[in-house]
């Protein structure tokens, strides 16, 4: 009976091998496949890095091959997600020591939360060997924004605030005058006389996409100039506090009668497209969007533009700031490669690589003082560049608003809870938008999660 | 099996025969174990071990923006996810979407097998466009229907419905949920169409013929003949579809990111929302516990009680 | 039970409509099904047009059908080298199927002969595997390919879609050996074949139309697996699915761009179905078939 068994079970042995072979060719596939492999020849070191999908972004990889010229003992591996994708990603990899990345791009509300938890290095010491690097030139506002504790802890490749992008020719055909620093209330006014359902033509884009970083991007700013906070220095929630509540008024208000069609599931690509065909009279953005709009291969709006402040009510200014960077895990075993990657894409020689081989408007915006000294790209980006610094600058994570606040961030708040909160608060105003409920129900139940978060979390005491 | 059982068996002569008979079904018994285990035991392996720690998961507190607190709690997280506003949306999200994507999905599915088993000109070409949307990519599929579909100045729906008064309607944000079940009822369709048409492509001929000389009309055949002799690859259509699109997430994801508020949040992306928004990954792993549980309760129920996958036809004796 | 053989093509012929009271049909039929078909059809074909739009063409109120065709957006995905993302896809892809068939062929043989004790929860359990959202277990399952080393490999993608794809072959292939008629079996019993011999040698020749269908299925799923691919492959085993989202960008105008994606990561499994479509008609009776 036994003999039969050990029978059967050599009988088996056709299909064990197919299945160790199959295996084992994977493996082969999988170490070999997507070419350059982990231990290949020469000593080369080969470091991965994870990019948003952004065209900027998708610049390095094209232009990393001067990168492995120069270094010729590295191989760069790029990554390339979608934000939401690459977010999900990296911090799953990063949390559980999963080890699969040397560089990762992340923004500015992530780069104090991970210092803290020690997720990624501290690049001080990186910056301060390497002569060449000059960490003074990068933007004060921006650097700010990515050090802890006084440390530098991730590199920008490029940084954005928002402003607000209007026609010139529909203003000069209607009558209208753009003010130097227009209010909200003047935009509500040109936006109602620009906007034209019939010929398609909205009067202003507004993200209304559900998403802590789509919808509340914009509206936080709204918020903010509005004299509104999402906690007081007491952590109490004011979701139902009236300026919090006017401005989100205000905004869905303003999106559902003068808005672009589709607004719910508006974010900043539908917004980029409503506006570059014609369909739209302002659009109040990043500020990273007026290379696109004036760029004639994908934009029917060239040279029309003019380019205002974000527009305030209580307070002086109100643009966001974000910056994309680089920034290193801690979990990274090839760290040296990975700063001689990362210091060269945010080198100021990259800069002028990408303008002198791929065009002076596609250089990284926001993230070097220098940049805005260099002629080429002055001319190039005449229409904005001075307009995105000064936005840049006057943005302060730390006193954005009219009240004190205990957390940072101007168009989020800085608390790892807030990409859960701000994205389900958001669903609840952009159903507000859809009409499928009142902007009162909607902070009503933002409320109550805000709420919820400060309790759970901890930062309310009691 | 046993050694005593072998004993008495091999008593007298003529329990002798028995015993031999005894042995090759063991034996044939035992070959066909040794066939269906390895498929049996890798499965298990491959997933019941994520299974089982997603188990071991659900009973700790475990959040990955906050590394260091991570702890037992015991059945804690179940609790959390019973009390949780959205759990119970995204159940009843679940079922409306699922039961309307499958029934829509097996009624054209049906409709468009019957066209097919007629018999004319460019009947291939048909069946090859019909089929097309089945093998797109499901990704692919909902970033186009989200785009150059349903985009509500650009898209080619509100183009089309222009002449009937539609103007700059925005699909997703005023009927989200049709709007999702329109894009996996046209995802699904044709696999539904494919068995069904098969299914009716195995009727057997003489009866139909038998009934015609009998003077039945075209529907009345359809109607006591095709649809009895086609219930059992409907039950499969809705067997198979249910469990596909139970999980449907990419349409979701990238369509209406589970809005506007919860109105599409079903509960693969409540899950998502838990795992990848919250990082809480205990909740998360409690949710998918809870939600794996109550699959198999349901389809216990359907599979053994109402359906005749799983009875009706004892099995061909060799 | 009808028999492989008797379901063999033909019976086609026999529906064509008779005289008289059938001619309405015989102008509704084609006309429905080819309004259908041009419905069901109409998405992939735009997006097939879309990709040699210009960004700016693609965005026009109303939408344009004729236009100008241009190669950029394929020269631009090229730019970003595709060959190793379709190199992964096709190994996970294949690689998985052919274990996915050397699994569950004998399992589903040895369902399929007579008293097997306990089929049904056999059957049961591999279905019951799929009821666990891949979402809630991503985590475990990316803990688990961390410690094993496989993060980023295609082994990894490889050993899940094979579990993935392992319910619903064993289901497809056991309806098939079901179809065999006893008497074939029967004749190759008294010739003192055994159980395995009697599968490869009298058995799989019959139902090869089966086991083709069920490949081509499990192909499909596999290539079209977009979440394991995303969260467990960063550079080295990334798919095309992975490689398609890659030009999902927050910043810039892409439907051209992403159509021309889209139609190179559909391509290969579109044609693949529609050359095996016989196949798949024929092949997905799964069991329903007494």
């Amino acid at each position: 009976m036994r003999d039969r068994v050990v029978m059967g079970v050599w009988r088996k042995i056709p299909w064990a091998l197919l299945l160790v072979l199959a295996l084992v060719a994977s493996a082969c596939s999988g170490a070999g496949g997507g070419g350059g492999g982990g231990g290949s020849a020469g000593g080369k070191t080969t470091i991965t890095v994870a990019t948003v999908a952004n065209p900027q972004m998708q610049d390095i990889e094209k232009l990393s091959s001067n990168f492995e010229k120069d270094h010729p003992n590295v191989h760069v591996n790029f990554v390339i997600l979608p934000e939401n994708e690459l977010r999900d990603r990296v911090t799953q990899d990063i949390a559980t020591k999963g080890g699969q990345y040397d560089v990762v791009t992340i923004g500015t509300f992530e780069v104090p939360q991970w210092a803290k938890n020690s997720w990624i290095e501290n690049l001080s010491s990186y910056t301060q060997k390497d002569s060449s690097y000059d960490p003074g030139d990068l933007i004060p506002a921006v650097s700010k924004a990515l050090s802890y504790n006084d440390n530098l802890y991730a590199v920008p490749f490029y940084g954005e605030s928002s402003f607000l992008m209007y026609r010139k020719d529909l203003f000069d055909k209607a009558g209208l005058k753009m003010p130097a620093q227009p209010t909200w209330d003047q935009v509500a006014e040109f936006a109602h006389k620009l906007n034209d359902p019939k010929k398609n033509q909205a009067g202003i884009c507004l993200r209304g996409l559900p998403g802590w970083g789509e919808l509340f991007a914009p509206l936080n700013t709204v918020v903010n100039t509005f004299g509104g906070r999402w906690y007081d220095m007491n952590w109490n929630a004011q979701l139902t506090e009236a300026p919090f509540k006017q401005a989100t008024q205000f905004y869905v208000d303003l999106v559902k009668s003068a808005g672009e069609p589709g607004a719910p599931n508006a974010g900043f690509t539908e917004c980029l497209t409503a506006y570059s065909q014609g369909h739209a009279a302002m659009w109040y953005d990043a500020t990273v969007a007026a290379s696109l709009l004036e760029d004639p291969k994908s934009s029917k709006v060239v040279g029309k533009n003019g380019y205002a402040p974000a527009p305030v009510k209580d307070t002086d200014w109100s643009g966001w700031l974000w910056a994309w960077s680089l920034a290193m895990p801690s979990t990274s075993k090839k760290k040296d490669a990975a700063w001689e990657f990362m210091s060269w894409a945010t080198s100021k020689d990259y800069i002028k690589l990408v303008g002198n081989e791929l065009g002076w408007a596609r250089v990284p915006p926001g993230s070097r003082t220098s940049t805005y000294q260099i002629p080429e790209y002055k001319k190039a980006a005449a229409a904005f560049a001075d307009l995105t610094v000064k936005a840049i600058d006057q943005a302060d994570i730390n006193n954005a608003g009219t009240q004190p606040r205990p957390y940072i961030g101007v168009q989020y708040v800085g608390i790892p809870e807030f990409q859960s909160l701000g994205t389900s608060v958001a669903q609840e105003v952009s159903a507000a938008i859809a009409g499928r409920q009142t902007v009162d129900q909607a902070l009503q139940k933002g409320q109550q999660q805000a709420e919820q978060v400060a309790k759970e979390a901890g930062y309310k005491k009691g | 099996m046993t050694v005593t059982e072998d004993r008495t068996r091999n008593r007298g002569v003529a329990l002798r025969e028995r015993a031999t008979k005894a042995a090759v079904e063991r034996r044939s018994r035992w070959a066909r174990r040794s066939m269906i285990l390895p498929a049996v035991l890798y499965t298990i392996v491959v997933t019941q071990i994520p299974f089982v720690i997603t188990i071991w998961y659900s009973l700790q507190s475990w959040n990955l923006l906050r590394p260091g607190t991570r702890h037992f709690v015991g059945l804690a997280n179940y609790g959390a996810v019973f009390s949780q506003t959205g759990f119970r949306t995204a159940v009843l999200n679940t079922v409306t979407f699922t039961a309307s994507a499958v029934i829509f999905s097996l009624i054209i599915g049906l409709v468009l097998a019957v066209l097919l088993d007629q018999k004319f000109r460019g009947r291939a070409v048909v069946r090859t466009l019909l089929i097309s949307p089945f093998l797109i990519m499901p990704v692919a599929g909902a970033l186009l229907w989200k785009t150059t579909m349903f985009h509500p100045v650009f898209g080619i729906v509100n183009f089309v419905l222009k002449p009937f008064g539609v103007g700059t309607l925005d699909w997703a944000s005023r009927f989200p949920m049709p709007t999702i079940i329109a894009v996996a009822v046209w995802q699904w369709t044709p696999f539904m169409m494919i068995i069904l048409l098969s299914g009716l492509q195995s009727q057997s001929t003489d009866i139909l013929e038998a009934a015609r000389v009998d003077g039945a009309g075209g529907w009345q055949i359809f109607r006591r003949l095709t649809v009895p002799h086609l219930r059992t690859y409907m039950e499969l259509c809705v067997l198979l579809g249910s469990i596909f699109m139970v999980q449907t997430f990419d349409s979701i994801f990238i369509i209406t990111q589970g809005g506007p508020g919860q109105a599409t949040t079903n509960l693969p992306y409540f899950l998502y929302l838990q795992a990848f928004r919250r990082f809480e990954i205990g909740q998360a792993a409690a949710l998918a516990i809870v939600t794996t549980i109550g699959t198999i309760i349901i389809a216990t129920i359907a599979l053994r009680v109402l359906s005749n996958l799983f009875k009706g036809e004892e099995l061909e004796p060799r | 039970m009808s028999t492989v053989a008797e379901r063999a093509p033909g019976r086609v012929a026999e529906t064509a409509p008779g005289p008289g009271r059938f001619r309405m049909a015989r102008l509704v039929v084609p006309t429905l099904a080819w309004i259908a078909a041009i419905g069901f059809f109409f998405p992939v074909l735009w997006m097939f047009l879309t990709g040699f739009k210009h960004e700016a063409d693609a965005f026009t109120s109303p939408p344009r059908l004729v236009f100008s065709p241009t190669l950029e957006q394929y020269r631009a995905i090229f730019d970003r080298d595709f060959a190793p993302f379709l190199i992964n896809s096709a190994t996970a892809t294949v690689v998985s199927t052919l274990l996915v068939l050397a699994l569950a062929i004998p399992c589903a043989y040895g369902l399929a002969v007579k008293p097997v004790e306990k089929w049904r929860d056999v059957l049961f359990f591999f279905i019951s595997t799929r009821f666990l959202p891949v979402v809630g277990a991503i985590v475990p399952i990316y803990v688990i390919a961390r410690d094993a080393r496989l993060l980023d490999t295609v082994t990894v993608l490889i050993l899940l879609y094979t579990a993935m794809n392992m319910p619903i072959a064993v289901w497809m292939l056991r309806s098939f050996f079901l179809e065999v008629p006893k008497a074939i079996m029967e004749a190759a019993r008294i010739d003192g074949a055994t159980l395995r011999q009697e599968l490869i040698r009298v058995v799989l020749p019959l139902v090869a139309p089966g086991i083709a269908a069920t490949a081509l299925i499990c192909v499909i799923f596999a290539w079209n697996e977009f979440f394991f691919a995303v969260n467990l492959t960063s550079s080295r085993a990334a798919t095309v699915p992975v490689f398609l989202v890659g030009f999902i960008t927050s910043e810039g105008l892409f439907w051209a761009r992403l159509s021309a994606a889209a139609t190179m990561a559909c391509l290969p499994v579109l044609l693949a179905g529609w050359i095996a479509q016989k196949q798949l008609v024929r092949g997905l009776t799964m069991g329903a078939v007494k």
